[in-house]
Order: structure tokens, then C-alpha cells, then sequence
């Protein structure tokens, strides 16, 4: 990084960055401003931008309709729940792909990323059969166990990936100071390998989060989370876009804080190793 | 997995130790009380049955009501697996008047017995066409909570301008002249608005509506699929023209919300679409047009059939459920005379969910309140399911066609003349795919059965 560039230069790329990343934003922005709309203003053609009269009455009636806190904690619980889980398993399997390949790793990886090539729908049947069978129907231990199943081959890609970057020799040198296998993991991996572990922690928290199909099709009202909150605001027969928006703003806000708060450790996570 | 569930029902400990982590981590408090739990669709009326649960709550001491409200589409693939597979999710469903025959037959519904033969219930009293559309071999399925037809909305004060007059019984020819003068496109006034997005439910519903006063028919006796048939074309080459000539740009993205928009903004000066949209659409607080909206029923080609559909949403019972007196209980409440008068005396008779009961139409209070209510009466009281077109059909089902492949064919079929209506393909091309695409379909599907 030790080109020279011209303050001109500089200027332009700013203006392209925000203008780009104003347009990815531009969405959520939209649905913030729609959330505090009337209804009739949320239609208005050409649309308004700022200046309607400003109400929270969608708010209002979201909050007295269906049971936030509710969903709010399933969507914790399933996101967090999933994602520790799949860190306790995919830690030491990458770890074992990482460090100790066979002739049969390659393939392993390959197969375990190839149960995400097939549209979900797919499988609804059977996961559906078996959950009612097991008493799993609209179960929070349900959904953690299934979100942590499809999330887990993104998280043992990852993590193996951030794996590899390490120097096998520093386990080594753990190895021949007398470290046991579990001590060479949680003393000498977990922590080299902590700001990739970190990001795989908080993308799969968001995956989990805005996971839309099994969560609708495996819960009814009990386990229900934030997208079946979002799902019973939407409807094809009725303009409801104001209450529709207030209720993706409040579905989507915990987790845009915590991305907006850990930003700085996704960025570095997902850019880990890119610069030797 | 078969291993497992032979551990799960043979190792007593484990299953202990199991079910109680399960249940521990899964539910936070049982209920004493017996709990409904309620699936429904997102619609005002069904919202407005929510607030009102303590009424019910208060009558039936015991009964705890859990409701889950889901967008349409989200609730069908909800209800549907859940039947199918007999989960046993939902104590009570609201489910369309195109489901409750097929599901009826299937067996997948408990019979509503009690409320037929309740006198204080008064099923006599239900409007006809719906009856007949929820009744399979002489019993009820299904009660229905409200139901709707769809009619012409029109702007008074664009057809005074064109010096157009709307008749109360109009036809297809009146419709397209009238929407023709009216069209501005420069000032983005659109004579007429109409649905073109792809869906069985969106484009289809429409259609084969409007097919039907066209006097064309899905299948004939036999089940063979009649897109090759003149009529047909008659009434595809018409809806595209039309749309071309009078309609707003872009009308194959179109569905029921995208034309409310349209219709509350002052771009159309005509809308054919369900009764429930005059309530929107008249509504001050929402709609720039609401002094304007005039109603006709829908058009017709003197051929003895109006181009309306039939439409309701109602509520049923699971075969095989533990709470089929509960629910029952519930249902009886929730379509009873005095549900409306509930609703009626806590928000008002315009508010009351229409469509289902003659008395409602025979109130004066009501008559007076809605404007549309006779409107509404009459397109419902003109749609027939069980003799929908002009020709005999094997089927039942104004704008569908009851049997269970015709979601999947509906929506490849509206796919086709929503190409057609884009542009992308001919009328004669459209016609000529849907005609393949279904033929293929129904006879995989093994029709005509014996």
C-alpha cells in the first residue's frame, strides 16, 4: 500500500464507495422511512421521501398485535444456539482436515457443501416427518438442531480455510513442548485462529437470523422467530406496506447492530490471510 | 433415522432424560386451559377477529385461543403439510373454498355436523353459492367467515367527464369502448386495470372468470383441456388488446395490491377485481378517489354466465383432532349471526365480514352503513361453483378448477398469458403452450378418472 495517490484520485473513489454503498443501503433505508408512514403515504405516486407527516401508529399496532419479545428471543436462542453448536463440531473436524489431510479430505469437503446444492423444499417431507414424529414440531431444540445441520458445512469451510493459513509447524513446536491434542486446540489453534472464528461466529448468526424457510414450515407459534413475525405482515390482498415495514425494522434491527458493532472484526475475519 | 426412533421407543431413560431436556428447552409454562391454536390469513377482517377473543374467551370459560396469522401463500404450504401429513399443528384452519372440496373428499377435514343441524346456528342462512362450494356428498366442511365475488369499480368523475354512462349490468364491449375513451396516457390515466401477474390465484383467478362469460371452459366432460377452443382465444385476444390499447404500463407485473395502488392514486378509471377491495378503495384515509368509486357488477357477454368469481375464506377442523369440540365451539362463534352484531356494535356495520349470511343482507342497518352490500350480494348470488360456464364441465369452481393439480397447472397457464400479455409471446403461441402444458399434466396426474 505504498503507492502514491493522487488526492483527486482519492476524491472520486469516495464518492464512488458511498455512492455504492448508499445504493446497497438504500433498501433497508426505504423500509425505515416506509415504517413511518401512513398507508396511504407508503403508496403515494411519485413516492415521498422525507417530508409526509411522520407517525409511529405502525408501531403501535404491531407491538399490540403479536408478541415481539417472543420472537425476538426465539430468533436469539436459535441463531446463537445453532451457530455455538456448529462451532463445537466444526472446529475440530476442520481442524482435523486442516492439519491431518488424507487423500479423501478434498472429496469430504466437497460432499459436505453439496447437502447446500439442493433446494430446501426438497428435503421439507422428510424433516417434517421425522420432526413430528420426535415431538420436534415448533420446538426451539428443533430449530437450533436444524439450522445448525445446514449451517454447518459453511462454518467447517470456513473455518477450514482459516486453518490452513496457519503454519502447521507452530502445532508442532506445541506438540514437542508436550501439548495434548485437546491442549494443542483450545491453547495454540483456537487463539491464532480467533478473528476467523469470530467472523464464522457472526455470519452464521446472521445466516441463522434471516433463515426464512425451515423456521416458517418447522414452527407454528411457541418457536416461531422474527421471519414468521415478518410473514404475518405481509399479505397479497391488502396494502399493508407501513405495518409490513415497521415490522421488518423491528425484526431487522438487533441484527444490524450487532453487525454495525462488529464490523470491524467481520471485515478483518473475512480479509484474514488475504495479505501475506 | 430409523435406529434412532428405535432407541427413542425403546430406551426408557433415554427417552426420560431426552423429553425432559425437550420439553425444559422448548416451552416456558403450560397452559392449564384447553389452547386453540388458530391458523389464519392476514387480512382486516381476520385482525378484527383477534382483538375481539375476549368475547369468546369470556363465553367459553376453558378455551384459550392461540392464533397464528401468516401471509396467504405462507398459510396454504403452512395448512397443507400440516394435513397431509396429520401433525395435528393447527386445532382449527382457515382454509379457501377451493381447498375444503378436495379436502373434504380426502377425508382430511371433520365434518361440521353440529352446525348444521344447530337451529340456533341457522345454516339455512348461509348464502347459497358458498354453502354449495364448502359441502361435499350433502355435508359441510367448512364454515365460512367471509366471502366475496368481484365486480367493476369504476371513477364517476372521469365517465361524467367522457360523458359515459355505467350501466348497472354492464357489458364487455361497453367496458372496453368506455376504457378506451377514457385512457389519457399523458396525464398516466388508464382506462382500465387488471390483473397480469402469473399466479392461479392472481392472473388465472381473473381469466378464467372472464372466460367463463366468454363461454369458454377449462375441460370439457372428459377432462380434455380446451385452450384450442375459439373461445378461449376470443377472451385472450380481447384481455391483451384491451390492456394494450387502455391498461397502465407494465400490467403482466400487476397483481391485486400493485392495482389497489394504482386505482387509490387516480391512474385507473376502471378495476375489476374482489368486493373486499371497495372497502379499500372507499376509504378516505387511504384512497385519493374515495368520493369517486362507483360499483356495477361484472361484465358479461350475454351469454348467460357474468365474469365474476366466487370466493371464500373459511374455517374447518382437522380430521382426527383432540379438540374437535373446542373447535367446533370456536367456529360456531366465529360465523354466527352474533359475531356480526359483535363486530358490528364495537366497530361498526361497515366493518362486519361480509359475504357469508342472507340475514346480514336483509339488515337495514347493514344496507345502509355499506354501500357496496348489494353490489356484493348480487355478484356473489350470480356465481355458481358447481355450474360455473356455459358449457357443461366435470369440474366445480368459478375461477379454479377444484382438484388438486390445478394450483401447479394454474400457475404454469397464468405464466403463459402473462407472456402473452407482456409481449414476449402471441395469444396463439400462449394458447398453444397452456393447451400442452396441461394436456401433459392431466394425464400424468391419470385424468380423466374413472
Amino acid at each position: 500500500m505504498a503507492r502514491k495517490v493522487s488526492t483527486k484520485r482519492k476524491l472520486v473513489m469516495t464518492a464512488i464507495a458511498w455512492t455504492l454503498g448508499f445504493l446497497i443501503f438504500f433498501p433497508i433505508l426505504w423500509t425505515f422511512l416506509t415504517s413511518f408512514k401512513s398507508e396511504g403515504d407508503a403508496i403515494a405516486s411519485p413516492p415521498v421521501f422525507l417530508f409526509f407527516h411522520w407517525t409511529t401508529e405502525n408501531y403501535t399496532e404491531v407491538q399490540s398485535r403479536s408478541d415481539y419479545v417472543l420472537h425476538f428471543w426465539n430468533s436469539v436462542i436459535m441463531s446463537v444456539g445453532s451457530t455455538l453448536l456448529g462451532l463445537l463440531i466444526a472446529i475440530p473436524s476442520a481442524w482435523a482436515m486442516a492439519f491431518s489431510p488424507t487423500k479423501r479430505t478434498k472429496d469430504v469437503l466437497m460432499w459436505m457443501l453439496s447437502t447446500k446444492m439442493m433446494p430446501p423444499v426438497g428435503a421439507l417431507i422428510p424433516v417434517y416427518l421425522i420432526f413430528r414424529d420426535m415431538g420436534l414440531l415448533d420446538s426451539r431444540i428443533g430449530l437450533v438442531i436444524v439450522l445448525t445441520l445446514i449451517n454447518l458445512p459453511i462454518i467447517v469451510w470456513m473455518l477450514y480455510t482459516y486453518f490452513k493459513e496457519i503454519p502447521g509447524e507452530i502445532l508442532e513446536a506445541a506438540r514437542m513442548d508436550g501439548a495434548s491434542l485437546a491442549k494443542e486446540i483450545v491453547y495454540v489453534l483456537t487463539p491464532m485462529a480467533i478473528p476467523g472464528i469470530a467472523s464464522t461466529l457472526l455470519l452464521n448468526i446472521i445466516l441463522a437470523w434471516n433463515e426464512a424457510f425451515w423456521t416458517l414450515n418447522l414452527t407454528t407459534s411457541r418457536a416461531a422467530p422474527l421471519t414468521t413475525f415478518i410473514a404475518s405482515y405481509s399479505s397479497p390482498e391488502g396494502l399493508f406496506y407501513a405495518k409490513l415495514s415497521a415490522a421488518s425494522t423491528m425484526a431487522i434491527a438487533p441484527i444490524l447492530i450487532l453487525g454495525w458493532f462488529s464490523q470491524k472484526q467481520l471485515v478483518r475475519g473475512l480479509t484474514f490471510g488475504a495479505v501475506k | 433415522m430409523l435406529v434412532l426412533k428405535f432407541f427413542w421407543e425403546e430406551d426408557m431413560t433415554l427417552k426420560t432424560i431426552l423429553l425432559g431436556a425437550v420439553s425444559a428447552l422448548a416451552f416456558s409454562g403450560a397452559a392449564s386451559a384447553e389452547t386453540l391454536t388458530i391458523a389464519t390469513v392476514n387480512n382486516g377482517d381476520m385482525i378484527r377477529m383477534q382483538k375481539l377473543t375476549d368475547d369468546f374467551k369470556a363465553k367459553n370459560p376453558g378455551i384459550d385461543l392461540e392464533w397464528v396469522t401468516l401471509e396467504e401463500n405462507v398459510l396454504r404450504q403452512r395448512v397443507t403439510t400440516d394435513i397431509a401429513t396429520k401433525s395435528g399443528q393447527y386445532d382449527v384452519m382457515t382454509i379457501g373454498i377451493y381447498e375444503t372440496p378436495i379436502w373434504g373428499k380426502q377425508g382430511w377435514l371433520a365434518p361440521l355436523d353440529k352446525l348444521t343441524s344447530d337451529a340456533k346456528y341457522d345454516a339455512n342462512d348461509l348464502l347459497p353459492p358458498i354453502r354449495s362450494g364448502l359441502t361435499v356428498d350433502g355435508k359441510l366442511y367448512a364454515a365460512p367467515f367471509y366471502g366475496e365475488s368481484s365486480m367493476v369499480m369504476y371513477r364517476k368523475d372521469l365517465f361524467d367527464k367522457a360523458g359515459l354512462k355505467m350501466p348497472e349490468k354492464p357489458t364487455w364491449d361497453f367496458i372496453a369502448d368506455a376504457a378506451r375513451k377514457i385512457t389519457n396516457k399523458g396525464s398516466e390515466t388508464y382506462g382500465i386495470c387488471l390483473r397480469g401477474k402469473a399466479g392461479w390465484g392472481e392472473n388465472m383467478a381473473f381469466l378464467t372468470a372472464t372466460a367463463n362469460s366468454f363461454g369458454a371452459r377449462w375441460f370439457d366432460e372428459n377432462w380434455k383441456p380446451q385452450f384450442d377452443q375459439p373461445e378461449w382465444k376470443n377472451t385472450l385476444d380481447f384481455y391483451v388488446k384491451l390492456m394494450k390499447d387502455a391498461g397502465p404500463p407494465g400490467a403482466s407485473s400487476n397483481g391485486f395490491n400493485e392495482n389497489l395502488a394504482l386505482f387509490q392514486t387516480g391512474k385507473c378509471g376502471m378495476w375489476i377485481d374482489a368486493t373486499v377491495a371497495a372497502s379499500f378503495v372507499t376509504n378516505p384515509k387511504e384512497s385519493k378517489v374515495a368520493d369517486q368509486v362507483g360499483f356495477a357488477l361484472a361484465p358479461d357477454n350475454g351469454l348467460g354466465k357474468r365474469g365474476n368469481w366466487l370466493w371464500s375464506w373459511n374455517l374447518a377442523i382437522p380430521a382426527g383432532s383432540k379438540k374437535v369440540e373446542a373447535a367446533e365451539k370456536f367456529i360456531a362463534w366465529a360465523t354466527s349471526k352474533d359475531y356480526l352484531n359483535l363486530v358490528a356494535e364495537k366497530e361498526g356495520w361497515a366493518n362486519v365480514p361480509p359475504g357469508t349470511r342472507t340475514s346480514l343482507y336483509q339488515n337495514p342497518e347493514y344496507q345502509k352503513a355499506a354501500a357496496f352490500a348489494k353490489m356484493t350480494l348480487d355478484s356473489i348470488n350470480a356465481a355458481d361453483p358447481k355450474k360455473p360456464t356455459v358449457k357443461p364441465v366435470p369440474y366445480e369452481g368459478v375461477q379454479y378448477v377444484a382438484i388438486p393439480e390445478f394450483q401447479g397447472i394454474g400457475t404454469a397457464v397464468g405464466q403463459q398469458f402473462s407472456a402473452a400479455l407482456a409481449g414476449q409471446v402471441s395469444v396463439d403461441q400462449a394458447l398453444k403452450n397452456a393447451q400442452q402444458l396441461t394436456e401433459r399434466e392431466m394425464a400424468k396426474a391419470g385424468y380423466p378418472k374413472k
